[in-house]
């Protein structure tokens, strides 16, 4: 419809143009990046020794665990049973198993731990073992091009041929040797965090649409308005205008947060690598005397690569696709389900000051479910993290909260079908109290009232 | 014809009723009054006519179709309450506005030229509306009113916050209007304004109509055979020559003159006042006393004698 078209794009372009939005803009993702890369850092800086027993089965990887300030290494020979029997007695912080492959390069392994493994350890695994596997491709790959002399071949085709992903899962081992899968850290820290920021958003766009219906009334332009649109029309137009205004907002905090990831990163890991892979090639390829000399070169840029490395693969452990389109859903409806109600509480008030006592039933279940966040992440398939994925009111923050852990698509999809069942009751409702809340002046409203107007027929 | 009728119209809040079997009907191309004190339930009947409300029963009807959703184009519409968004500039506001009345952005835009040109506003289009002075804005609010040429008009206390020179450029915006064929029906407390625009009226007093017709059928029939005559030559009490029948209501020397209130008994003219008194004094001027709107409108709803009434109730 042109008119709710008209409405949608005056809320949009009025505050998109604000300064208040470029300025949130720019900051949002410094500060994403840095809530990215700050922890990874911080957790590298403990100095507890972790000892770390290692069974190869492959033989690839013996000596190449450098051992760190850190974390020490020593390797086993025995069978993974008698191992895992005697680490739950040692007092070793982890076991890092290795299955032997037939034919293919090894590029899975398991981390035992009593507790959580620590993000650091793990990264730094996973990285020694892909450059190793890379190692052997290219050495494989250097092999092939002596015996097919075919010089065409760039640098970048050779790095891009050996690029190599090997996947760690991590267990944990009870005292009574009980296995259960467990999480890493990272899952926690964007559980939390795209929790944290639905509820921010919802409440941030939410609390626009109210304050945009208070100006309207306090303008006096309401009336000016109503005879040209509907009231619906209007509270629609308005709600979605800022919706769409709250996801640009997103995507450009999603855009810029990655440029700067990306940025951080590549400045230390992307140019290091290649480089010191060509320079292996290089090295490997003349067999010069310098060899050795080289290899220390690169090996000295280690220390910086694997910093960074672990920020990468951190996040490379995330399914993104899947977390960004669960957030844009559970970010919009969340956020309609709540400016509808939102924009009714701004109909019924002459003044923010008065918003107080309509405001309540809005923020406690939000709050709740941010109170309610650190329960479910210690038991993501709990009851409580069942049910409140599901009620509406709560689904948006909490359902975030679950899904880096994985949930059943059952769960899901019920929790969507009730927070869209949840959008449109909130929105007939809402339409029944604003239509009439708009045009009511000088008049202290209370919940009685509300549900007289909820019964008016026009 | 008319432009425009209501039936009956009744419309309850909860427990309160604000409008009670009103019934109206505007003349093609007249201005009429809808007038009636604070809270008597005409801004309801107002936002009926938008269809900001509906009514629980009775029917209107526009050019003599039942009116429409459609119709609020054919409506323009200046609330008493109004107001701008303050942080938007007035040109983008005022095309945005003059886009829900329907107009395409094109129209909108030549003729909101138009009439930011004729009100020499020309200069605000770029600004923001908390820029402008209140009468600033009432003036950017009521080309929006207009912008879509409608055929009803309705204007809410359209004179209120505009200075004396901004009155008179809308009063005569208002009887161009008229004259271009726009029906405007115009609500206010403003009784001059009523007698110089109006051509007919409604009274509403306490959600009921309680007097219309045309405005000069009313006033003959609230006058009271009243006249005033002023005359010199004279000193003393024109009571002293004057029949019985003749009451004296009020008599006072003005510098050199002489001025009377005389109220002729009933089937006397003004002629009779005459006979009587020219072999007594010099008379100069007589007039008669036609009732203001302002006393037809005090005398109607507080149903109290006007001459006693005026004073107390200057701004009812």
């Amino acid at each position: 419809m042109n008119k709710i078209f008209l409405i949608i794009r005056r809320e949009y372009l009025t505050r998109v143009k604000k300064r208040s939005f470029i300025v949130m803009t720019i900051l949002g993702p410094l500060l994403m990046a840095a809530i990215v890369i700050v922890p990874v850092y911080i957790a590298t800086m403990s100095n507890e020794v972790k000892t770390v027993s290692v069974i190869d089965e492959t033989g690839f990887f013996y000596g190449k665990f450098k051992d760190s300030e850190a974390v020490k290494f020593h390797y086993l020979v025995t069978d993974v049973g008698s191992a895992k029997a005697t680490f739950t007695k040692s007092g070793d912080y982890a076991l890092l198993y290795i299955p032997k492959t037939e034919l293919t390069l090894p590029t899975t392994a398991i981390l035992y731990s009593k507790s959580q493994v620590n993000i650091n350890v793990k990264s730094y695994v996973k990285n020694v073992m892909t450059k190793q596997v890379e190692e052997l491709k290219l050495e494989a790959k250097i092999r092939d091009l002596k015996i097919s002399e075919d010089a065409k071949l760039t640098t970048d085709d050779i790095l891009r041929s050996i690029k190599a992903s090997v996947n760690i899962s991590t267990i944990k081992i009870g005292e009574e040797g009980k296995e259960e899968k467990s999480y890493p850290e990272v899952s926690m820290v964007l559980a939390l965090f795209s929790g944290i920021l639905i509820y921010f958003f919802i409440f941030m766009f939410g609390a626009q649409v109210m304050r945009g219906v208070i100006e309207e009334k306090t303008n006096r332009i309401i009336e000016v308005i109503v005879s040209s649109v509907k009231p619906f029309q209007l509270m629609m137009g308005k709600i979605t205008g800022i919706g769409l205004v709250g996801l640009t907002q997103f995507l450009l905090w999603v855009l810029f947060t990655g440029a700067i990831v990306i940025g951080v990163t590549s400045s230390f890991s992307t140019k290091v690598k290649s480089a010191d892979m060509t320079q292996q090639l290089i090295t490997q390829q003349k067999q010069g005397p310098n060899a050795m000399q080289l290899q220390n070169a690169s090996d000295s840029t280690n220390v910086e690569r694997e910093q960074s490395n672990e920020v990468i693969s951190a996040i490379e452990s995330i399914d993104f696709t899947v977390m960004i389109g669960m957030f844009i859903f559970f970010f919009l409806f969340g956020y309609l389900l709540y400016a509808a109600l939102f924009a009714a509480v701004g109909s019924a008030v002459d003044s923010e000051a008065d918003t107080q006592q309509f405001m309540l039933p809005l923020t406690v279940p939000l709050i709740l479910s941010i109170v309610m966040a650190q329960y479910v992440i210690q038991e993501p398939q709990g009851p409580i993290a069942f049910w409140f994925s599901i009620i509406p009111f709560t689904s948006p923050v909490i359902m975030m909260i679950r899904i880096p852990f994985g949930v059943p698509y059952f769960q899901v999809i019920l929790s969507m079908v009730l927070l869209v069942a949840g959008f449109l009751g909130a929105t007939w409702m809402a339409a029944k109290i604003y239509r009439t809340g708009i045009l009511m002046y000088g008049k202290k409203v209370s919940y009685k009232e509300l549900w007289k107007w909820l019964k008016y027929k026009n | 014809m008319d432009l425009f009728i209501a039936k009956n119209v009744t419309k309850t809040f909860s427990n309160h009723r604000a409008l009670d079997n009103v019934s109206i009907h505007v003349p093609e191309g007249s201005i009429f009054g809808l007038l009636g004190p604070n809270g008597a339930g005409k801004t309801t009947f107002i936002r009926i006519v938008n269809r900001i409300l509906a009514p629980d029963s009775g029917e209107l009807f526009l050019m003599g179709r039942p009116l429409s959703p459609s119709d609020i184009s054919m409506i323009g519409y200046l609330p008493e309450e109004r107001g701008l968004y303050k942080k938007m500039k007035v040109g983008e506001q005022a095309l945005y506005l003059a886009q829900l009345k329907g107009l395409s952005h094109h129209d909108a835009q030549k003729r909101l030229s138009y009439w930011f040109e004729k009100f020499e506003i020309k200069t605000w289009w770029n600004r923001k509306v908390e820029e402008l002075s209140k009468g600033m804005q009432q003036k950017v609010q009521f080309i929006i009113t207009i912008i879509h040429e409608p055929k009803l008009l309705i204007f809410d206390e359209p004179f209120s916050g505009f200075d004396p020179i901004n009155v008179n450029l809308l009063k005569e915006e208002i009887l161009e209007l008229k004259k271009k064929g726009a029906t405007i029906i115009f609500s206010t407390h403003n009784m001059e304004s009523v007698e110089e625009l109006c051509d007919t009226i409604a009274l509403i007093d306490n959600s009921k109509k309680i007097l219309d017709g045309n405005v000069w059928e009313i006033k003959k029939t609230y006058k009271t055979n009243t006249f005033e005559v002023q005359f010199t030559k004279f000193e003393g009490d024109t009571r002293s020559f004057l029949p019985t029948a003749f009451e004296v209501l009020e008599q006072s020397p003005e510098n050199e003159h002489f001025k009377a209130k005389i109220r002729i008994p009933a089937g006397a003219t003004p002629n009779d006042l005459i006979r009587e008194m020219l072999p007594h004094v010099m008379i100069q001027s007589v007039n008669e006393i036609i009732p203001s709107m302002n006393d037809i409108f005090i005398r109607t709803v507080t149903g109290q004698n006007p001459d006693t009434a005026t004073s107390r109730n200057e701004h009812p």
